[in-house]
């Protein structure tokens, strides 16, 4: 008998995905997955359950906190680590909270790195993580690009972009000594368009702030903010408008910007994906600061 | 593409029906700085809308502080990822990028071309279906074409696209592409590449690689986004070649075991005979769960038979020892098992290699210390001429005879990608120092073949295949 059956793209993404938590899972002893709460995370946590069914995956969710996550994000984030029974750590810098830091006050780029670069790395000092799984795609960002699926960091958790270690076929080194830690990414080979259409045929449930509707945004540093709750400076919100707008990645609500749409449903988000000329990073602002801005905060440890 | 985006605006769910069926290829691009190989990447990405505006207006910004093509935009800058590689206007490490058609979803692997990057290009080799080979059709065959294809037959890459590029710059002609592709043939017999397609393009200009160029009338194949479209990559295995490497044994209570992995080869079906090495012991598949199946309400789905590349959890009949690291396969098909393997060897580190070390040798899910007894020769991958030599450094390609600790199953690369290759970590750094290629298996130790080395005839294979089937209460053993 020969096979000639081919999976489709999903299924062969999928069970790439799969085969990447098993390994971490046998290889590493005190592995952690990190959950942004975002569409990615979404993918990444519902692949985790088929990877160990009929166990619950053998790792806690970490999520970093910067306080800023829009309200939304961590109320769904507390109702899935319930429905899913999964173990949820959060963790927030207790500086950052003493200095009473805000990206309205202090900038987008002193608030990423205190609020999430610092903070990530208290939360992986203290959890002693040797394995730290997060749902980043090499398709978002240049710099993501090169970055290997089991990627090798030192114990100040830095990447060395110039010396990473080969990679072939789908074997995957895990080895390191006490302190360093592997940050791997699953879901390094699908692209947005991947994960939209995982979730459309998956039926993966995920923030509602990803689908448009009403609500009141307010122009901030050439985009469009929510106006999430007080915090945000008075001036703001007394020019809110409502509108009709949605979220194509979600972080700090100061950060992310909305967009104009009429997207209510999962083909329609597609639809729109599909003929947009921008990609869904423009929204964000951190990315922008500074050319390669993502290559040096990865060098420096963020996500 | 216009059809495309009218199909999107128009019906976008019988779209998405569409699409769920797609398929996905990987394919690998090889040439220098001068082939125009980033430009290419970039072009396919652009011509197929796979660049944003925004990412198109960072693009111009660079294009004017490091840009090598005067006014026009470089593509390459789309694709050379890190800051070092940009201002030095060449690619260091494999970078992926993706785009999809209506038929197809790829990856990119694009590597470096120069030989102190070698082993970036085995990497990037290491997964692809298909390789496009640049040629630059002013220079024609150089020595760095012939050390690209020598890796990509290497790492057993069955369909080479020969993209002749800069056509523009030969006026388009088709005697210098005549030439050039003739050429390539006689590389390619060498080489024992089996598919070679050819095609003249212009990266710069995108003549042949999206759209169909008027400047080359004279030729009547496809663009290269066609070709990639329909090569039929299907590998066609047999059933009976199942091989499932166990990767995590998953027990989370005592009234279940099961052993999941992703089957490398063939096809598993629940009732299988299987035959579990190096132990040798046997026992019959019981369930199989194939996560693809499993969804968040229900954690038990399973199925009858799966097949490569499926994620599954496998459970058995008997409760055996298997764990980690040992491979699963059908009792009537077992590979080789010993600790003596012929390979060949790529390499990777600055330190070189040593000769009697030890080294941890990952084989798929096994990690077994080994060390290189011999080197029987290296290649000169510019020449393909055999040298001795007594060591090897950093991009060095060399047959070896490997010595595992323990000894594993295994099957030779060209018969299996996945059974047959393996990494190399220094115990000490834990870095990848090497990668290599199983071409043969000694019959040295523990060799289970022996038990099964009896040859039966056809009419005796039937008669115990009925008994089997019709008097299950005898436990006839299979043959």
């Amino acid at each position: 008998m020969i096979t000639k059956k081919r999976l489709t793209h999903l299924k062969q993404l999928e069970a790439e995905s799969v085969h990447i938590l098993r390994e971490v899972a046998a290889e590493f002893t005190n592995p952690v997955m990190m959950y942004s709460v975002g569409k990615d995370s979404s993918v990444m946590l519902h692949i985790a359950i088929k990877a160990f069914a009929p166990s619950k995956p053998p790792f806690p969710l970490l999520h970093v906190d910067t306080t800023w996550k829009f309200k939304e994000m961590i109320k769904f984030r507390d109702q899935r680590a319930i429905d899913l029974g999964f173990d949820l750590l959060v963790h927030s810098n207790p500086e950052g909270i003493k200095m009473g830091m805000s990206p309205f006050k202090h900038g987008s780029k002193v608030h990423t790195d205190i609020m999430k670069t610092q903070a990530l790395k208290q939360a992986l000092n203290a959890g002693k993580y040797d394995a730290v799984i997060g749902g980043a795609r090499r398709d978002e960002e240049k710099s993501r690009a090169k970055e290997r699926i089991f990627s090798f960091r030192d114990k100040n958790h830095r990447w060395d972009p110039k010396n990473q270690r080969p990679e072939l076929w789908n074997v995957y080194n895990t080895g390191i000594q006490k302190g360093e830690s592997v940050r791997v990414f699953p879901i390094s080979n699908w692209t947005e368009l991947d994960v939209w259409q995982y979730i459309y045929l998956e039926k993966i449930p995920i923030p509602s702030l990803y689908f448009s509707k009403e609500r009141e945004v307010v122009e901030y540093e050439g985009t469009k903010i929510l106006v999430d709750d007080e915090r945000m400076p008075k001036e703001l919100r007394e020019k809110a408008k409502k509108e009709m707008v949605r979220f194509r990645t979600l972080g700090c609500y100061p950060l992310t910007g909305a967009i104009n749409s009429k997207a209510t449903t999962l083909p329609q988000i597609i639809k729109e994906m599909l003929l947009s000329t921008s990609s869904e990073r423009e929204g964000r602002i951190i990315d922008k600061d500074q050319e390669g801005a993502m290559e040096q905060k990865k060098i420096e440890g963020y996500f | 593409m216009e059809n495309q985006n009218n199909k999107i605006a128009k019906d976008i769910e019988g779209y998405l029906k569409e699409h769920e069926n797609k398929d996905m290829l990987r394919f690998l691009t090889c040439g220098s700085v001068d082939d125009g190989k980033s430009t290419l990447i970039g072009r396919m990405l652009y011509d197929s809308k796979m660049v944003f505006d925004d990412q198109l207006a960072a693009v111009e910004g660079e294009s004017k502080k490091y840009g090598t093509t005067g006014e026009k935009i470089d593509m390459a800058l789309l694709v050379d990822g890190l800051q070092s590689e940009r201002e030095q206007g060449i690619t260091i490490d494999v970078a992926y990028r993706f785009f999809a058609t209506e038929k197809r979803k790829y990856i990119i692997a694009d590597t470096p071309g120069h030989e102190q990057y070698t082993r970036n290009m085995v990497t990037g080799a290491s997964t692809a279906d298909v390789a496009i080979i640049l040629i630059d059709a002013r220079k024609g065959i150089l020595t760095q074409t012939k050390r690209h294809s020598f890796i990509v037959s290497l790492l057993g890459i069955e369909h080479v696209i020969v993209a002749i590029n800069k056509m523009d710059l030969v006026d388009f002609s088709e005697s210098v592409f005549k030439e050039i592709s003739k050429s390539y043939t006689e590389l390619a017999n060498e080489l024992n590449i089996k598919n070679t397609y050819y095609m003249p393009v212009s990266a710069l200009d995108g003549d042949n690689v999206v759209e169909k160029s008027k400047k080359t009338t004279w030729y009547k194949g496809k663009t290269l986004l066609n070709l990639l479209d329909s090569i039929d990559i299907s590998k066609k295995e047999k059933h009976e070649d199942f091989r499932f490497p166990v990767q995590y044994v998953n027990r989370p209570n005592l009234d279940f075991r099961g052993f999941c992995g992703t089957i490398a080869a063939g096809k598993v079906s629940v009732g299988d005979e299987i035959t579990v090495l190096p132990s040798g012991k046997t026992t019959v598949i019981k369930s199989i769960i194939d996560s693809g199946d499993i969804i968040e309400e229900n954690f038990h789905v399973t199925c009858k038979n799966a097949y490569a590349p499926m994620a599954v959890t496998l459970t058995t009949k008997d409760e055996i020892d298997i764990s980690r690291g040992d491979m699963i396969v059908h009792s009537k098909n077992v590979p080789r098992v010993s600790n003596s393997l012929k390979v060949m060897l790529v390499w990777m580190d600055e330190k070189s290699m040593e000769l009697n070390q030890n080294y941890d040798i990952k084989r798929g899910t096994s990690v077994v210390p080994g060390s290189f007894e011999h080197i029987n020769y290296k290649v000169d991958i510019n020449t393909f001429e055999r040298k001795q030599v007594h060591k090897l450094d950093v991009n060095d390609i060399a047959s070896c005879k490997m010595i595992l600790n323990q000894p594993i199953a295994a099957d030779s690369y060209t018969k299996n990608r996945y059974t047959g290759s393996f990494v190399v970590i220094d115990r000490i750094t834990n870095n990848t120092v090497g990668a290599g290629m199983i071409l043969g298996v000694s019959r040295r130790e523990n060799d289970l073949s022996k038990i099964h080395s009896k040859e039966y005839t056809d009419s005796e294979k039937a008669l115990n295949k009925f008994i089997r089937e019709n008097f299950p209460e005898w436990d006839c053993k299979k043959i």
